[in-house]
């Protein structure tokens, strides 16, 4: 990991009227990392990625993804990254097949390469049996594991992943996963939101966000040994509470 | 051009797809014109009809007799005294009335002045009036002919023409208010909808962080739902051509062409209310209420704008159908063409471009602001 970082985020702050929903944060992912972002409901997560996902200008603060600006650069930032949430990006009355011809149309692949790597998603994914099936009709978990294939298709340097496994059962939690891992080992950078707070040990790095900032960076185990605690769990109720606590006070 | 191709393959396979849709938005335009093309007239027909006739007479046999031949009356009943009447017009058994005085032959011969009372319920206005004049017409028709020279110095008679629409057919001057009205609903349905709901599925985020353009998305939109509002614009114009009779004077392609730029104003108005909403269901609503009481009230399609107060006919300048229906209403009975209607064609492919303008930024104003 001795490349240039995949993003570079330095006091970013979006405010929304008098709300200060993301507060100047600062952090680095390095390139071929699998990062998660973590925070509860309202934390700032949502605003955080999409201001990296170039969909909302930032209020301050400088932020590079992909070696690009989100303020001037927004056009190729989106050529070079990859996107699924967990409302997600498939069309569920198109074929698993058109589906993934749509997304390499948009981002202009050629027939060639479409071709090529449609076969190729389908055999990793054994879904070749399912190719022209509608997507509604292949099950959940199914689904989940496409879109992130779809969202890879054009081979992008960073993948968003906005909750990706909520609502699917611990095996294909684990199966998602693996697929995670892989595409961080062929070289994608990952940043990565959940809910799960087990997820967040399979982090290379974990950032925890409380009220619009950061409250804790570091590997999972680097910040159980600084916060003395046994689980990410553990920590997170500590750090989130205080802030949900004032916030019942208002 | 190419994920704008994709883009295009991807809405048409979801319009093909989704029958029973299609099927409605084809079949609805002209389903609606045909029942509300029978709903609203203002033509008066079978005017139920009281006769007070004290002491019959020739002479208010006679009148009796014209009434019965002009066509719009229906004698309900005949009755010997006035006390009579209120019940009939309380139950609405009867819409009009006419009472005869007693010796009224006898009057007229000796050359007195008779008098014969017409009575309108005015419960509706327009009804009412329209029954007076009808009535009012057929008696004096009938002392014309009687040769009231006797009492005359000059006489004026005048002619009158209905141009335009002679025999004064309500529908013809509805149908293509109507069509504006059905259309305008059902294309700002079609795109409101179909955007709000890639909202609603998330896929709509998808595409906002491809690289695709704002403008590419509207596009994609828009196009197809155009091709399928156009089918709506022949299978309306055929409808009132066949069903309704009502004429088509002017240049056909003349009025498709108007009819296609009036669909994409409704289509673009569809997108900037989806661009503004988050739920399908607030989505329909607004487009709704954004379509359906403007262009009821204020396009001129049923209330004459000419009698509205100033500041409504003011409004009613930035409402789409009111300058459809001047054109469509201009093409189908005057047959006139560009040479006078050019001023509402520019106002039309005026708002489109602002619409259009206006939901591409209110793309980017999601993602900026």
């Amino acid at each position: 990991m001795n490349e240039a970082p995949a993003i570079v985020v330095r006091d970013l702050t979006r405010k929304f009227g008098g709300f200060t929903a993301v507060d100047r944060i600062t952090f680095e992912v390095h390139a071929g990392e699998v990062f998660g972002f973590l925070g509860a409901n309202g934390a700032g997560k949502t605003t955080a990625i999409r201001m990296l996902t170039a969909l909302l200008a930032p209020t301050s603060g400088q932020a590079m993804v992909a070696g690009h600006d989100v303020y001037r650069e927004a056009e190729q930032i989106k050529c070079d990254i990859g996107y699924m949430s967990q409302r997600f990006s498939l069309y569920e009355d198109l074929t698993v097949r058109e589906n993934i011809r749509l997304y390499g149309g948009i981002y202009d692949l050629t027939d060639r390469q479409i071709h090529d790597r449609t076969t190729r998603m389908l055999a990793q994914l054994g879904l070749e049996h399912a190719a022209d099936q509608f997507v509604r009709a292949i099950p959940l978990g199914w689904r989940q594991k496409l879109a992130f294939s779809v969202a890879l298709l054009h081979e992008p340097k960073i993948v968003f992943l906005d909750e990706p496994t909520s609502g699917v059962d611990p095996i294909t939690r684990r199966q998602f996963w693996e697929l995670i891992y892989e595409a961080a080992a062929r070289g994608t950078t990952v940043l990565v939101t959940t809910h799960y707070l087990d997820e967040a040990e399979y982090c290379d790095r974990i950032s925890i966000m409380v009220a619009g900032r950061i409250a804790a960076i570091g590997t999972p185990g680097e910040l159980k040994k600084k916060f003395d605690a046994s689980s990410i769990d553990e920590i997170f109720v500590r750090l989130a509470r205080p802030a949900a606590a004032s916030e019942a006070r208002k | 051009m190419k994920a704008l191709l994709g883009l295009l393959r991807k809405e048409v396979y979801h319009i093909l797809r989704d029958r029973r849709t299609l099927v409605v938005i084809i079949l609805l335009p002209v389903v609606q014109v045909v029942i509300f093309g029978y709903a609203i007239r203002t033509d008066v027909e079978h005017v139920r009809l009281a006769i007070v006739d004290p002491a019959p007479d020739a002479t208010t046999l006679a009148i009796r007799n014209r009434f019965e031949a002009a066509g719009v009356f229906r004698t309900v009943a005949v009755l010997p005294r006035m006390d009579g009447l209120e019940p009939l017009f309380e139950r609405g058994a009867a819409q009009g009335a006419v009472v005869f005085e007693p010796g009224l032959a006898e009057k007229l011969a000796r050359g007195l002045p008779a008098q014969i009372l017409i009575v309108s319920d005015a419960t509706e206005p327009n009804t009412g009036s329209i029954v007076q004049a009808y009535a009012a017409a057929v008696v004096q028709q009938y002392s014309r002919e009687l040769g009231a020279p006797r009492r005359a110095g000059i006489r004026i008679v005048p002619t009158v023409r209905m141009r335009f629409n002679p025999t004064r057919q309500s529908s013809n001057l509805f149908v293509p208010g109507l069509m504006a009205f059905v259309l305008t609903i059902i294309s700002s349905l079609m795109t409101a909808i179909s955007l709000t709901r890639e909202k609603e599925t998330g896929t709509m985020e998808a595409l906002l962080v491809s690289p695709l353009r704002p403008w590419q998305i509207i596009v994609g939109k828009v196009t197809p739902y155009l091709v399928v509002g156009f089918v709506s614009v022949i299978g309306v114009i055929l409808e009132a051509r066949l069903i309704f009779h009502v004429p088509l004077r002017g240049s056909v392609a003349l009025l498709l062409f108007e009819g296609l730029l009036f669909i994409l104003v409704s289509l673009s108005l569809g997108i900037l209310i989806s661009a503004r909403t988050s739920s399908q269901r607030v989505a329909m609503m607004g487009a709704l209420i954004g379509t359906m009481l403007p262009t009821m009230l204020l396009s001129g399609f049923i209330f004459p704008l000419e009698s509205m107060p100033a500041p409504l006919r003011a409004i009613s300048y930035v409402v789409p159908a009111r300058w459809f229906v001047l054109v469509a209403r201009g093409i189908m009975l005057k047959g006139i063409g560009l040479a006078y209607l050019w001023p509402a064609t520019l106002v039309l492919i005026a708002m489109a471009l602002l619409l259009l303008t206006a939901s591409t930024r209110s793309f980017h104003e999601r993602l900026e602001s």
